[in-house]
């Protein structure tokens, strides 16, 4: 094919991609913005196909095969509630896919020192993305502990491992010495694992983000290593996002993202606090909260991840739905870590068919709540606990939360009085103007349909 | 020397672009950003179709499968997920 029409079509798939990004700033657009980076992807491979490089085309196709009934079952098969798995998956299939073009170049020998350097960083960058995103699935699946598991002078040993990954690297740069390139591979795949164990289950959403952006690194860097404009510029993209996505969920819980990445924070497996449950709740019955909200003018939901657990988004829908009938005007406030990963929630109560427009980010909603009749809790802790705005001594002071206490009543849906990931006791409980119906979150709902509808 | 400028602006026109993406449409911006991160599959190709000996090309093999992988399943479960964002009739 010609250099110049290469180059554009090249072009082109780029500005596909940017396009594409730029579709998803409305939920209304964003399907086709979706669509025109894949027409952007399918372009640039097809050129790629045709370039003059290319003379063997039997092992390419074995691995498309592969790879696109692989990649088409884990779409069609994954459940919403899983896909903070399946992106961690992704990151680590990308990382994993720029360190092993970067190893095949290094094979090939008889690069300069320019694209030696290339090598290196795209063969660490893509092998530790790997091996960090895998921990992440797995500690997101719950195969890996979801606890922080370090061991005594981990800082040290992870010390050593950079300075040593960085020595390595000069080098093969300076003599192409094979036995040190896949020591540095060796190494880079270890400090994934020992980088990502570390860190509790609750971080694990600032985690995935930010390995997210070291994919599109990883891919910048394997354009670096072939010489092509539109993987750096692709891989720059998603570097970027990935980035973004980490400040937000860093911010959102109060955490520094060198805070969370030394790890040890946080118990996943919960209950630490001594002294819950001693003090006096309001325990309501289903019938005391159905009439609370029949009979309420403005509702605020706020789902947290116990919801989801329990597969309780359809009831929610149910109840939603038997409310507004009776002309309740029923709106959702999502806090940015409500679920397990960036806009998580919002994703499972599309999938219940809650309309996107009465879901609100936590700027928008808090000050909305003081004119609330009822906030209905459903699962969710932490992220509404009081201690974050109002006790400077708690651990979780500072964190961004949503003001269900501003509301007339906050009901509040939970099994037990058992703490969140933080681990604390949540004041809110034993407010005045706090019910708690401790159920299941889905029998709940469902019952709390049925009773709405006799209210 | 070129190619670092490239990186940089592409680098400043995503953070313009995706700032502007709300919250609510957090989680399929990061799949379908691993779909765009499997462009690497441009790589592996040219890696794995250069006929330049069986180890490299067992790799760039390997590296084709696994971007594609990305590449499918990122546009696919992105596509899924944004089939289900609707907007009650008023």
């Amino acid at each position: 094919m010609n250099d110049v029409l290469e180059a554009g079509l090249y072009l082109l798939a780029a500005i596909a991609f940017i396009l594409g990004l730029k579709r998803l700033a409305s939920p209304a657009t964003a399907r086709s913005g979706n669509r025109l980076a894949a027409i952007g992807m399918f372009v640039a491979v097809l050129v790629t196909l045709a370039d003059r490089n290319v003379i063997s085309y039997w092992w390419i196709a074995v691995g498309v095969a592969i790879g696109s009934v692989a990649g088409a079952l884990l779409a069609k098969r994954v459940e919403m509630t899983a896909m903070p798995e399946l992106v961690a998956a992704f990151n680590g299939f990308g990382g994993g896919a720029s360190a092993f073009v970067a190893a095949a170049e290094f094979i090939r020998g008889g690069a300069d020192v320019r694209t030696a350097i290339t090598i290196v960083l795209s063969v660490v960058i893509g092998a530790l993305t790997m091996t960090g995103s895998f921990v992440a699935f797995g500690k997101l699946k719950g195969i890996v502990p979801g606890r922080p598991v370090g061991f005594a002078g981990q800082q040290f040993f992870d010390a050593v491992q950079v300075i040593a990954i960085v020595a390595l690297g000069v080098i093969v740069v300076v003599n192409e010495s094979s036995g040190a390139f896949w020591v540095l591979v060796g190494l880079a795949l270890l400090i994934g694992v020992t980088r990502v164990l570390p860190i509790g289950g609750a971080d694990m959403p600032v985690v995935i983000a930010f390995l997210n952006s070291a994919s599109g690194v990883a891919a910048a860097a394997a354009g670096f290593v072939i010489d092509s404009n539109i993987l750096i510029i692709a891989g720059a993209l998603v570097g970027a996002s990935g980035l973004i996505l980490t400040n937000i969920m860093v911010k959102a819980m109060n955490r520094t993202l060198v805070g969370v990445l030394v790890g040890g924070f946080g118990g996943g497996d919960g209950g630490v606090a001594g002294e819950i449950g001693t003090l006096p709740v309001k325990r309501a019955d289903v019938d005391d909260v159905a009439i609370t909200l029949a009979y309420a003018r403005e509702v605020i939901v706020v789902p947290g991840y116990g919801l989801a657990v329990a597969q309780a988004q359809h009831a929610l829908r149910d109840l939603a739905n038997e409310l507004e009938s009776r002309g309740v005007n029923v709106r959702y406030a999502i806090h940015p870590v409500a679920g397990r990963m960036p806009g998580h929630m919002n994703v499972l109560l599309a999938e219940a068919d809650i309309s996107y427009d009465k879901l609100y980010d936590l700027e928008d909603i808090n000050r909305e709540f003081a004119r609330a009749d009822v906030a209905l809790v459903v699962g969710a802790n932490d992220v509404v606990n009081p201690s974050a705005r109002d006790d400077a001594a708690s651990p979780i002071y500072g964190m961004p939360i949503l003001d269900v206490d501003q509301a007339t009543t906050c009901v509040v849906i939970k099994r037990s009085l058992s703490p969140g990931f933080a681990g604390i006791d949540n004041p809110l409980f034993y407010f005045d103007g706090t019910l708690m119906l401790f159920d299941d979150a889905r029998a709940a709902l469902t019952s709390l349909v049925g009773a709405v509808r006799n209210a | 020397m070129l190619s670092i400028t490239v990186f940089v602006l592409a680098a400043f026109v995503g953070f313009e672009v995706i700032t502007k993406v709300p919250p609510t449409l957090h989680t399929p911006l990061m799949s379908g950003s691993n779909a765009v991160s499997g462009i690497t599959l441009v790589a592996a190709i040219i890696v794995a179709g250069r006929g330049s000996g069986t180890a490299a090309t067992v790799l760039g093999t390997v590296a084709v499968a696994l971007a594609t992988v990305n590449v499918v399943g990122g546009f696919l479960v992105t596509d899924r997920m944004l089939e289900m964002f609707k907007k009650d009739r008023p």
